[in-house]
């Protein structure tokens, strides 16, 4: 890679961080503000998560007494964690800057850092709310993080490489791989995790504080002012992370694999839309979904994990 | 049709029928159960239909048409309407719970994979590389057969492992021959139809089709 080119390889990072920071908190509001308007009411508008962050950024962040610096550091590890996937996750392009750094288990593990650190500031408040909230938190996470592994890695081994990029760049250059029995059953169980890990219905409610269901709100309600921001802008852009990553995996289409202009421009576009409309096809799956009760949430994973070690298996005798 | 397409679509069917049966263990209401069959009866019709057409075989034909009546629609109507006479419409206390039996169910396709890689090394194609889904659905339905405890479910689970054998069937060797294929159907049927019976004289006779009523002597 010459020197030019690796510049625009950074500038692309650059283009995708700056696309998942300003994005994610309009996805959010764009979900609520879909879900408001099947439900019957005005709703606040697609902007009101920026407006929120902004407000809260300009306050001061109180800390409770007796928390360690486990508490303080929990929203900057969240931040930073999604800040680096936003970078290396080939959502616009292809194109790496450093290679061998989207590998998939190098950013399973950086997406688990971001809830672990936040389950461990859950602990840290020493409040029995904290404490229930990282409990589940861990309970989910526990089935969650395998069942990415697996489906992903039945996506990998067509391409025969863990590389993301590589996989996206395989999917693109085969289309027809895409309705392959392995990568259906892997969409499914992608599914089922985006939506545990992201804290949607019906695992999680993410606009209730019902202490009976509550899991990432119990661990965030000791959190105020800068602290609260970063926490739920990370939240939002964790969200956008694994909802762009779930488009890119299983329908690649307008991710640039060359660093032309035009054709980052059309990967800029084709990744708004496509989160997007996922997006609002989740918001509007959810308006019809009751709260799972939490004994019932292990089975519906227990099932997605099933289903990515049935694409797994299907990968390799249904090549 | 070219082989290229027709491979991906009997990858597709293989993995729809696999996935129907690791459905029929995950869900609790016994109705959408018997849905899934029927959609499972649809796909292994349009299997033999497809392994029809690559190969040309009227025969596979007439085989496809009788599985579409007999298993997407003959058997599904009985089962509605033992399901209706019960008015039991969920199972609701199955010997192992669910995420265990679908835990349960990932080892055995597992094992079914390493129990057929020696067929499949015998004459590797594109329908014998599908193998593992009919011998993965046969280990299902025993599952379910030994797991479950209501009479419907348990007719379900041996419904599923007659499919499994089915296509396998299919998969293996294009089909057994239309007379042996027709005598199975007619031997199933008839079970199904016993069974519908030995299930309501149980209810009329317990007030409940639980399996485990019948392990006590009564006068």
């Amino acid at each position: 890679m010459s020197a030019q080119e690796t510049v625009f390889a950074v500038a692309a990072a650059g283009i995708q961080v700056a696309v998942v920071v300003m994005g994610a908190p309009y996805l959010t509001g764009l979900m609520r503000q879909v879900r408001a308007r099947m439900e019957g009411r005005a709703g606040a508008g697609v902007g009101q998560p920026v407006r929120d962050l902004r407000k809260l950024f300009h306050k001061e962040a109180t800390r409770p007494e007796g928390t360690s610096v486990v508490f303080v550091a929990a929203p900057l590890v969240m931040l930073a964690s999604a800040v680096f996937l936003a970078a290396v996750i080939p959502f616009v392009t292809t194109v790496a800057a450093v290679g061998g750094v989207s590998d998939l288990f190098a950013v399973v593990a950086v997406l688990l850092l971001g809830t672990v650190a936040l389950a461990l500031a859950g602990l840290d408040t020493g409040t029995a709310f904290g404490g229930i909230g990282a409990s589940r938190e861990v309970t989910i996470v526990a089935l969650v993080e395998p069942t990415i592994l697996l489906a992903i890695f039945a996506l990998s081994v067509r391409v025969g490489s863990s590389d993301l990029a590589d996989i996206v760049a395989g999917t693109l250059a085969s289309p027809a791989h895409v309705l392959s029995p392995a990568s259906l059953l892997a969409a499914v169980a992608f599914a089922v995790v985006i939506i545990a890990e992201a804290g949607r219905l019906p695992v999680d409610n993410p606009s209730t504080h019902l202490e009976l269901t509550m899991v990432h709100e119990a661990m965030v309600l000791e959190y105020s002012g800068r602290d609260l921001a970063m926490v739920e802008l990370a939240a939002s852009m964790r969200l956008a992370l694994l909802l762009g990553l779930g488009v890119n995996l299983f329908a690649p289409w307008g991710v640039a694999t060359t660093l032309a202009p035009l054709a980052l421009l059309l990967g800029i576009v084709m990744l708004i839309v496509k989160v997007a409309l996922v997006g609002v096809a989740l918001a509007v799956l959810e308006v019809f979904m009751a709260k799972l009760r939490l004994f019932r949430v292990p089975e519906l994973l227990a099932g997605s994990l099933l289903f990515a070690l049935l694409a797994v298996a299907a990968s390799y005798f249904l090549a | 049709m070219s082989a290229a397409v027709s491979t991906q679509l009997l990858d597709v069917i293989s993995g729809a029928i696999l996935l129907t049966a690791v459905l029929t263990l995950w869900r609790r209401d016994l109705a959408a159960i018997i849905r899934l069959l029927a959609i499972q009866g649809v796909l292994i019709a349009g299997l033999a239909l497809l392994l029809g057409i690559n190969e040309h075989n009227t025969e596979l034909y007439l085989a496809a048409l009788g599985v579409l009546i007999l298993k997407a629609i003959v058997l599904p109507t009985i089962l509605r309407r033992v399901l209706a006479d019960s008015g039991e419409v969920r199972e609701t206390a199955p010997l192992v719970n669910v995420t265990s039996s679908l835990l349960a169910a990932a080892g055995l396709t597992l094992l079914a994979y390493v129990l057929s890689g020696p067929l499949v090394a015998l004459a590797p194609s594109a329908a014998t590389r599908a193998l593992p889904v009919g011998i993965a659905v046969v280990l299902l339905g025993f599952f379910m057969l030994v797991t479950r405890r209501r009479a419907l479910s348990q007719v379900i689970g041996f419904l599923l492992l007659d499919n499994g054998i089915t296509t396998t069937a299919f998969l293996a060797t294009s089909g057994v021959p239309l007379v042996v294929e027709l005598g199975v159907s007619l031997d199933v049927l008839l079970v199904v139809l016993v069974l519908q019976i030995v299930a309501a004289r149980m209810r009329m006779a317990f007030g409940s089709t639980d399996l485990d009523g019948l392990s006590g002597l009564r006068d």
